[in-house]
C-alpha cells in the first residue's frame, strides 16, 4: 500500500518539526475542501469571473498547415488572468487561506508569473503578501517584479546559492517556519511537502476538464498526444491528469535542456540521466545534484523550468511510463517562439515554448485526421526583455539605451 | 555507554551542560580542529558537527552561509566522517552529527549509520526526518547504539511531545522559539511554560537551543534545561577573531 502523501516512492512531508502541525492543519482543511462540492462551485465561479475560465482551446490552422501534419491545438492557459495557469492553483489556495483564517501569504517564483498570481490573490482577498525571488530571476522578469510591488507585495530578492528558484523556495520556508501562525506558504507547483504536490495538481486539473470537452467538441476525437513544458510540473499535471486513463492519448513533458543536455547546463531531470532519487525541500524526488546529494546548479533560458527538482507525482509517472519526457533546448525554443508568433500572431512564454518545440518535431509524421494539444502555460510578454536579447533585437537595444540615458540624465 | 546515560554522568557534575555547534569544513577543517580543542578544553560537554548542505532550510543566515562557503571550498561528505571519527578518536565527550536527510539517503542510511557506529559518534540530528516518514532509520540506529535525536518546537501539541519522546532517543532538542537558528529568543514566561511542557512530556535529557548566546541565556536556563545549545555564536565568533577567540568565549559562559 503506497503511503500517505506518496505517489509510489515519490513523495513525502519531510518537513522541520516547527512546521508538523500547520501541515496537519492544512491536510484537514485540503481534504474538506476536497469533499465539499460547494468549495469547488465557489472555485469554478471565482475562475469564471475574474479570471476569464474557461480559457479557448484555440486551432493552430496555419501551424498544422505549415506542418502538414496533426491538428495542432493550443490550450490558452496565457488567457488567464495574470497571464499563466498559476492563477488556477492560487486562487484555490487563496479560498483555502480564506478558511483557515489567515491574513498573510508568502511565495516563492521563479518565472515571476506565481509572484505575480499571489500578488494579485492577496491584493484581491485584502491578505499581506511577500514574494521571493532569487535574484538572478529578479534580473531576468523584471516586469513582473515591477507589478507585484505596485500591487502592495514585498518582493524579497534572495542572494543565496544559484539565487533562482531552489533558494527562494528555501528562504520561503524559513519566513514561514518563523511566521507560521499567520501565514500561509502559497506554494506554487505540485512540488514540495505533502499535500502540497496533490493541492496544486487538484486545482490545476480545471485545464485538463475543460480541454478534453473542448477537444470533443471542435474536433470530435481526443487528441492523440498532449504537450506540456515541464519545470515544476504543476502545468503538466494539470492538463495531464484528466487524460491519464484515456486509451490512445500520449502524455510528453517536455524539459529544459538549455544549452543541450550533454553541457551540463539544462535542467532535464526526468529525461536524460543527470538526475537521481534524493529528498530536499520537504519531498522526495529525483533531483539533479551530485553522488554527495549536494544540489546542483540548473540552467535554461525559461525562468520557470530551471528547478532542480520535479513533481513526484511525475516521477511515479515517469517510473510507470504512463508519461514520455523530452527537452528542448534554448536556441530550439527561440526559434518555435518565433514561428508561433509569425504564424498565429500567438506569444507563447520560454516556458511553454518548450512544449510548442517537441509538438513542431512530432507533429509532421502524424496524420492530418489526429489532433495534438500543446498546453501553452502562459504567455511571453513577461519575457520581453529576455526575448529581445535572444533575437538580438536592434531596435529594442537602441530603445533600452535612449531610456537608460534618459534616466541617467533625470537622477 | 548509550549517550542518554552519558549525559545523565556529566549533568551530576554540572548544574548545566553545554553543547555547541560546527559545520564541518567551514572555515576549514584546520580551523575545525582548533575550535573543537578550544571547546573541548574549556568545558564543552557534547558538540555538534553539521555536515554541509546545499539546501539547509531550517538553518538561519549564519549557518546557512557557513554551509555553502564549506560545500564552495569542496568540503565532501567522506572528508566530514573521517573528521568526525578523528574527533570522537582524539577527544573524550559525545560528537553528534547534524545534517539533513539527503546526506544520509544518498550515502545510504545502513552504511552511514554504520560508519558512525565504528568510528564513536554517538547521535544524530536530521532536522528535515521526521519519525513518520523513515521507520527503517530510526529502528537500524537504534540497533547499532546511535541515538537519533528529535526535536520539539513550540508549535508541537502535547501528543505530539509524547509521540517524539517515543520514537527519539539520547536527549530531546528544544526550539527555543519558532523560526530558523541564529536571532536572539526570548526566555520569558510563556518559553518557560513550553519548557514545563517539554519536561511533562519526555524523561529524556532536554537541551534548549536557536538562538541561545550569552552567560545570561544559559544562566536562564539552568535549573530549567540539562543542556543548553550554542550554535550560530561561535561561528560569528570564529568569522570575526577566529578560532583562537573560542575558548575565552565558553569559559566566560558558564563563570
Amino acid at each position: 500500500m503506497v503511503k500517505k502523501g506518496y505517489f509510489g516512492s515519490w513523495g513525502g512531508a519531510f518537513i522541520p518539526e516547527v512546521l508538523h502541525q500547520t501541515f496537519k492543519e492544512l491536510e484537514e482543511y485540503f481534504s474538506q475542501a476536497k469533499n465539499d462540492p460547494q468549495f469547488w462551485q465557489e472555485y469554478l465561479k471565482v475562475m469564471s469571473t475574474y479570471s476569464c475560465r474557461p480559457t479557448p482551446l484555440t486551432h493552430a490552422e496555419n501551424l498544422s498547415r505549415h506542418f502538414g501534419g496533426a491538428q495542432i491545438y493550443i490550450k490558452r492557459e496565457d488567457l488567464n488572468h495574470t497571464g499563466a495557469h498559476k492563477a488556477n492553483n492560487v486562487m484555490g489556495q487563496g479560498l483555502l487561506v480564506k478558511r483557515m483564517g489567515k491574513k498573510r501569504v508568502i511565495a516563492e517564483t521563479g518565472a515571476g508569473q506565481h509572484g505575480m498570481a499571489t500578488a494579485t490573490m492577496a491584493a484581491k482577498y485584502g491578505f499581506d503578501c511577500t514574494i521571493y525571488m532569487g535574484e538572478v530571476d529578479v534580473l531576468r522578469q523584471r516586469p513582473n517584479v515591477f507589478w507585484m510591488e505596485k500591487m502592495g507585495a514585498t518582493v524579497v530578492s534572495v542572494k543565496d546559492g544559484s539565487r533562482t528558484l531552489k533558494d527562494a523556495i528555501n528562504e520561503a520556508f524559513r519566513d514561514w517556519v518563523t511566521n507560521v501562525d499567520t501565514t500561509h506558504y502559497v506554494f506554487g507547483t505540485a512540488c514540495g511537502p505533502a499535500p502540497f504536490p496533490e493541492m496544486v495538481s487538484w486545482f490545476q486539473s480545471i485545464v485538463g476538464n475543460e480541454a478534453i470537452e473542448q477537444i470533443l467538441a471542435q474536433h470530435g476525437r481526443k487528441p492523440v498526444r498532449i504537450y506540456a513544458c515541464v519545470g515544476g510540473g504543476s502545468n503538466a499535471m494539470g492538463v495531464f491528469g484528466r487524460f491519464l486513463d484515456e486509451e490512445g492519448v500520449e502524455l510528453v513533458g517536455v524539459e529544459a535542456g538549455g544549452r543541450g543536455i550533454d553541457t551540463g547546463k539544462h535542467a532535464a531531470r526526468l529525461c536524460g540521466s543527470d538526475a537521481s532519487p534524493g529528498v530536499a525541500q520537504g519531498y522526495r524526488t529525483m533531483f539533479l545534484q551530485n553522488d554527495d546529494g549536494q544540489m546542483l546548479e540548473t540552467h535554461s533560458v525559461a525562468a520557470g523550468l530551471d528547478y532542480v527538482g520535479v513533481s513526484p507525482i511525475l516521477s511515479d509517472l515517469w517510473e510507470r511510463g504512463k508519461v514520455r519526457f523530452e527537452s528542448a533546448t534554448d536556441a530550439e525554443v527561440i526559434e518555435a517562439l518565433d514561428l508561433t508568433m509569425k504564424k498565429e500572431g500567438i506569444i507563447p512564454a520560454l516556458e511553454s515554448a518548450h512544449a510548442f518545440v517537441q509538438a513542431f518535431k512530432e507533429a509532421p509524421a502524424l496524420s492530418p485526421d489526429d489532433a495534438v494539444i500543446i498546453n501553452m502555460s502562459g504567455r511571453g510578454d513577461k519575457d520581453i526583455f529576455t526575448i529581445a536579447h535572444a533575437f538580438d533585437d536592434p531596435s529594442w537595444k537602441k530603445f533600452i539605451i535612449q531610456r537608460g540615458l534618459e534616466y541617467s540624465k533625470s537622477k | 555507554m548509550h549517550l542518554e546515560d552519558r549525559l545523565i554522568n556529566m549533568r551530576r557534575e554540572k548544574d548545566i551542560l553545554l553543547m555547541t555547534h560546527i559545520v564541518l569544513g567551514y572555515p576549514s577543517f584546520e580551523a575545525n580542529r582548533e575550535v573543537v580543542r578550544q571547546m573541548v578544553e574549556n568545558g564543552v560537554d557534547c558538540i555538534e558537527m553539521q555536515i554541509p548542505f546545499s539546501e539547509p532550510m531550517a538553518d538561519g543566515p549564519v549557518i546557512m552561509k557557513a554551509n555553502l562557503d564549506s560545500l564552495k571550498r569542496g568540503t565532501e561528505v567522506k572528508q566530514c566522517l573521517l573528521f568526525g571519527a578523528e574527533m570522537a578518536r582524539t577527544h573524550n565527550i559525545p560528537f553528534l552529527y547534524m545534517t539533513y536527510y539527503n546526506i544520509i539517503f544518498k550515502y545510504g542510511e545502513k552504511e552511514f549509520i554504520d560508519e558512525c557506529a565504528a568510528s564513536g559518534i554517538t547521535g544524530l540530528i536530521v532536522p528535515d526526518l521526521p519519525p513518520e516518514q523513515s521507520d527503517g532509520f530510526f529502528s537500524y540506529a537504534a540497533e547499532q547504539n546511535i541515538s537519533t535525536i528529535l526535536i520539539y518546537s513550540p508549535t508541537s501539541t502535547d501528543e505530539r511531545l509524547a509521540e517524539l519522546d517515543k520514537a527519539g532517543s539520547g536527549f530531546i532538542y528544544c526550539m527555543a522559539r519558532r523560526g530558523v537558528t541564529g536571532s536572539k529568543s526570548e526566555l520569558d514566561d510563556t518559553f518557560d511554560t513550553y519548557l514545563q511542557r517539554c519536561r511533562k512530556a519526555t524523561a529524556k535529557p532536554l537541551a534548549v537551543g536557536f538562538g541561545i548566546r550569552s552567560r545570561e541565556d544559559i544562566a536562564a536556563l539552568k535549573g530549567k534545561a540539562d543542556m543548553a545549545v550554542i550554535g550560530s555564536e561561535t561561528i560569528r565568533l570564529v568569522d570575526a577573531e577566529g578560532a583562537g577567540s573560542v575558548g575565552q568565549f565558553i569559559t566566560d559562559l558558564r563563570s
